[in-house]
């Protein structure tokens, strides 16, 4: 076995999941099969390689110019907050932090 | 029988007037009206912004003016790209009422070039699935077989396409989610080398593979979509400088020559006989169009899914953290701003979702990041150089899209790696970042459609669309 109930309870609390008791069970059962099988990548010597940490390269991406350092209106304040679960203009009302 | 539009078949129309864009679009609405129900492929609809575009496209016909190049084209857009206005759910109850305040740049430029957007396609939710059975408002059936899947995880786009219910729509691919879904359901779909359109809307899934992409109903298409949706966008800074070149020019080029490597990897068992044949037969058009069939070695192959469902599900754990309830979509109320977090995701999120949002966070969290997610990323690299390797002795990969043809729904919903190990020859392309076709490639039995995959070389799409439009011209599609 892998990956415990305690593994997924401390990811699930890292990730901010509420779980059901079956769906702990059931996900640990599953995440344990990928786990398994995802350990074939042992099979290889990576010692020498380097990560793919990105796709492309800088000069594949990189613009020929820098853009000029100019302020431009962003008026989108009113469009974010008329589709936000409760509003109060300008702000996001939340509940408050009770724990930690 | 309703006439089978092509972007080309529009503009003539149109330009002969034999037909209006407003008239266009309400063919294609009746058409929905009558075959969505049962296809569940569209989401939302949006004639109001389609009415717009069709009086401003009618309005340019009237004067005379010159056509955009897809103007009054009825188009369909994934419901996980931004459509400004219109409702955008990524086919998550996460995001049930989310409207998006702006455009994914994609659409900008479609809707600049004229074409007509009717609304937004089903989805296996935040693109996780291959098959649409993972979406929060009900799976999507194959247009070709009701009792099976479409594909995933773009299977509304890949249906709206084959049903004629759009001319062409736009998908997104991260571990195939534009290339098997169009192996399903029959029809050319394409994604462009990481990099080549830009993501600025797409909403983020894994950040180093998604890619927008095309469907439509023949490979010249395909190609004009292409043109209109590629290049730089500063707003995205992961997109690609390098010049978007005339794809359509490229179309007719001669194929007689090229190298097309058939790795054997690829090829080994686990590949449905059925589809087999039909690949078998599909190489031997290429054959006689005077191409030179080479086997080649791609060993990391058996290596891929392992590497792409660690490296996904830890982007996907990361992107899809910003899910909490605070600014957008669902929110589950509670005293603690925590525990609103905790609910909001808990009761939003699906099962595929939450499974991979856990392995994820897994993979990335202390003591494991090393043992897995680096690892991965380092497999990702030997993964890239097999793609490299072979390309500079082919110009091209040819392998089958999928290693079996549409399964019936219900079939891989119980065992997750079941379903992950469907994505065993589209998943080496997304990782090596490398440009990639499914075009058709015969039916088994006459019924089950077979998709025949072509790889190129790092913004080789002109070379991939050039043979997969001769293959489409030899008969290749219909073996």
């Amino acid at each position: 076995m892998k990956i415990s109930r305690e593994d997924v309870l401390r990811v699930a609390e890292l990730a901010y999941l509420d779980l059901s008791e079956a769906e702990l069970e059931t996900y640990r059962a599953q995440i344990d099969e990928i786990l398994e099988y995802i350990g074939k990548l042992n099979e290889l010597d990576t010692a020498n390689v380097e990560p793919m940490a990105q796709v492309l390269s800088d000069d594949q991406t990189a613009d020929a110019t820098l853009r000029e350092d100019l302020i431009v209106p962003c008026a989108v304040a009113e469009d974010v907050l008329k589709h936000a679960p409760d509003p109060e203009p300008p702000y996001f009302r939340v509940p408050k932090v009770i724990e930690r | 029988m309703a006439t089978n539009w092509t972007i080309d078949g529009v503009k003539e129309a149109l330009g002969a007037k034999k037909v209006s864009a407003r008239e266009l679009a309400a063919e294609f609405y009746a058409r929905i009206e009558a075959r969505n129900p049962e296809l569940n492929a569209y989401l939302t609809l949006s004639p109001e912004r389609a009415r717009r575009q069709t009086d401003k496209i009618d309005a340019l016909v009237a004067g005379g003016k010159p056509l955009p190049a897809l103007a009054g084209v009825p188009v369909a857009i994934k419901d996980v790209i931004s459509t400004r206005g219109i409702k955008t759910t990524c086919g998550s109850k996460i995001l049930q009422n989310y409207v998006p305040p702006y455009d994914a740049t994609a659409v900008e430029r479609l809707e600049a070039a004229g074409a007509v957007i009717l609304g937004k396609t089903n989805c296996d939710e935040f693109a996780m699935g291959s098959s649409n059975e993972n979406s929060a408002y009900g799976p999507v059936k194959n247009p070709l077989a009701l009792d099976r899947v479409p594909g995933g995880s773009s299977g509304g786009s890949a249906a709206v396409v084959a049903a004629g219910l759009a001319v062409a729509s736009l998908g997104t691919d991260t571990g195939g989610s534009i290339r098997q879904p169009g192996s399903f359901c029959g029809v050319p779909a394409m994604m462009g080398s990481y990099g080549r359109v830009s993501r600025y809307g797409l909403i983020a899934f894994a950040s180093s593979l998604d890619r927008i992409g095309p469907f439509a109903t023949n490979v010249s298409d395909v190609a004009a979509i292409l043109q209109v949706i590629a290049g730089r966008d500063p707003q995205d800074s992961t997109s690609t400088t390098a010049v978007v070149p005339d794809y359509r020019a490229e179309l007719g080029k001669p194929v007689k020559g090229l190298r097309l490597g058939i790795p054997k990897e690829y090829f080994g068992e686990g590949m449905d006989a059925g589809v087999r044949k039909k690949i078998e037969a599909g190489m031997e058009v290429f054959k006689k169009l005077g191409c030179q069939l080479v086997e080649i070695r791609m060993p990391h192959t058996d290596y891929a899914i392992a590497a792409y469902y660690i490296i996904a599900t830890a982007e996907a754990s990361s992107n899809l953290a910003r899910y909490d309830g605070v600014r957008y979509g669902l929110r589950v109320d509670d005293d603690s701003l925590l525990a609103m977090y905790r609910k909001t995701r808990g009761a939003g999120f699906g099962a595929e979702v939450k499974r991979r949002i856990v392995l994820g966070t897994y993979v990335l969290s202390a003591g494991y990041y090393d043992a897995y997610y680096l690892k991965g990323q380092k497999v990702r690299a030997l993964i890239a150089q097999d793609f490299q390797d072979a390309f500079t002795k082919v110009d091209a990969i040819l392998t089958p899209t999928s290693p079996v043809p549409p399964f019936k729904l219900g079939e891989r919903t119980d065992d997750p790696l079941q379903m992950y190990l469907a994505d065993i020859y589209t998943v080496t392309g997304s990782l090596a970042g490398v440009p990639g076709i499914s075009v058709p490639c015969g039916k088994i039995d006459g019924k089950l459609p077979v998709g025949l995959q072509i790889f190129g070389a790092a913004f080789g799409e002109a070379r991939v669309l050039q043979l997969a439009h001769a293959f489409e011209g030899a008969g290749g599609t219909a073996v």
